[in-house]
């Protein structure tokens, strides 16, 4: 087992780098990832946001936050692919024969998700920019938002590793993105959520996406974040954990 | 030392899946340096052997050693005697050929990777397509990178699950020869495939898998006594359809 130590982080290294380079020939999937937050942020400023009452006058910087985690949504599809072609190719076999510490295939995916989702979340950020989005905040509530958002790519990328080590298709890996991709538009991402309909609004204000939509909302607002960025954080940090010992047992059944 | 002369030791291994049972007491050795080919039709266990011993596959009962380890109780130091090609090429098809072989070498963690992954390059004929993207390779240039991928870091036990299958002809040859190498090199070979002419080719031992048991183990000669003996007869030997297939495609290299 000593050695399986000494190895680990070398192990993940070389499958960091395998990965990395993975994304960096297929920048396309970068583009895939952040067109369609792209199209809805420019939907809702130019098209809807007129319409929608908020309470103050700059909708993009109201419905940024929500864009972001749609963005991670999209991005964490591809580590199901990826899983899934290494998977289907036998590259998992051959990796599982060699004696390497075996999560190590794992933490590679999952790491390049955290570096891709970043390289996306920034995209959209300097769109966001160019179409008005200000943000008073410093440097510390700016480090809180990345923290979030990190946390955020993290738990939905574990999911993401279940979805792709139990799919059997290219289709069905991706499916479970698309309901990950709903949840902002029934929480408080476009709209404030006291207008929705009783029982709505109780699912609304009670699913993961409100409390860290809130949270990062006030922190590049420079408002008073109160009880939502502990709420977010246990959502967050609740469902990486779930998700991650889910992921690793169907890892380690798999031979 | 029994360890040094036989390499591959199975008692009577059997493995059910759920109700299925696949294999049913197989039983069998492999001597250091010689070349094993299980010989059976498609759905005989001849994979799920193969994934049982470079420790991928748990089995049910029995006991399988390999290189003087036992599979079950000590898995980590088996994967240290082997490598596996397993039956489709797991190679990584977004890297080039070189950067998948100095993969492999980073991850048995050989001192010089480079070195390593351009020896190979050579000796596989792969040095001109060496920066090219795998997914640009032919089947038999893959198969030629996988099983060069399975020669990085000189295990003394080689897995080849049905390597030729899916080959061209020529590429056939190719990979026979350099099984043969590898043999005469002191590596033990184990390899499955369901070509009769492939283990007479190569074989030192040939066993066939029939519906999840050994039915007949030997050498070629063996085997053959097991038939009614030899008879003299003269007949007119008509060139096979691979004979002119060769040849006329050594005419057209000529010229």
């Amino acid at each position: 087992m000593e050695t399986i130590n000494i190895y680990f982080f070398k192990d993940m290294g070389v499958m960091f780098g395998r990965s990395m380079r993975h994304i960096f020939r297929s920048l396309d999937t970068i583009m895939t990832v952040t067109i369609s937050p792209i199209a809805i942020m420019l939907l809702f400023v130019f098209v809807l946001g007129g319409a929608i009452q908020i309470g103050t006058d700059n909708y993009i910087n109201y419905l940024l936050p929500g864009i972001l985690l749609m963005t991670i949504a999209n991005g964490i599809g591809y580590v199901s692919y990826r899983l899934l072609l290494d998977k289907q190719r036998g590259i998992f076999e051959r990796f599982h024969s060699m004696p390497i510490a075996r999560s190590a295939g794992l933490w590679g995916h999952v790491l390049v998700s955290l570096v891709s989702n970043a390289i996306s979340v920034t995209v959209i950020i300097l769109i966001a920019f160019i179409m008005g989005f200000r943000s008073p905040a410093g440097v510390l509530p700016w480090l809180a938002v990345i923290g979030i958002l990190g946390l955020f790519t993290l738990s939905m990328t574990w999911i993401a590793v279940i979805a792709g080590l139990s799919a059997k298709s290219a289709d069905s890996a991706g499916a479970f993105a698309f309901v990950i991709h709903l949840l902002p538009f029934i929480s408080s991402a476009f709209v404030p959520t006291n207008t929705m309909p009783k029982v709505v609004r109780i699912f609304a204000e009670n699913q993961p996406v409100t409390s860290i939509v809130d949270a990062m909302r006030a922190l590049l607002n420079n408002q008073p974040v109160g009880n939502d960025i502990w709420v977010a954080l246990v959502w967050c940090i609740g469902i990486m954990i779930v998700a991650y010992i889910f992921a690793m047992r169907i890892y380690k059944n798999r031979g | 030392m029994i360890q040094n002369e036989i390499a591959i030791s199975v008692q009577k291994l059997t493995k059910s899946y759920k109700n299925v049972r696949v294999l049913e007491g197989v039983g069998f050795e492999v001597k250091t340096g010689s070349i094993f080919a299980m010989l059976g039709s498609n759905g005989a266990g001849k994979t799920t052997i193969v994934k049982i011993l470079t420790t991928l596959l748990k089995h049910d009962r029995g006991t399988a050693i390999v290189n003087g380890f036992d599979v079950a109780s000590n898995p980590e130091k088996v994967r240290q005697s082997i490598s596996l090609t397993g039956q489709f090429a797991a190679v990584d098809e977004i890297l080039t050929g070189r950067e998948n072989l100095i993969m492999i070498a980073k991850l048995r963690h050989l001192k010089n990777p480079h070195k390593v992954a351009d020896e190979l390059l050579n000796r596989f004929v792969l040095t001109d397509a060496a920066n090219r993207r795998v997914s640009t390779y032919s089947g038999g240039m893959r198969r030629r990178l996988d099983i060069a991928m399975s020669l990085v870091g000189k295990s003394p036990i080689v897995f080849l699950d049905e390597p030729t299958t899916g080959l061209d002809p020529e590429a056939r040859i190719e990979v026979w020869n350099f099984i043969k190498e590898l043999a005469g090199n002191g590596t033990t070979v184990f390899l499955t495939t369901q070509y009769l002419d492939e283990a007479e080719q190569l074989a030192d031992r040939i066993s066939i898998l029939h519906k999840g048991t050994i039915i007949v183990n030997g050498t070629l000669a063996e085997l053959k006594k097991l038939c009614p003996p030899a008879k003299i007869e003269y007949i007119e030997k008509q060139p096979t359809l691979e004979d002119i297939f060769l040849a006329v495609v050594a005419k057209k290299e000529e010229n």
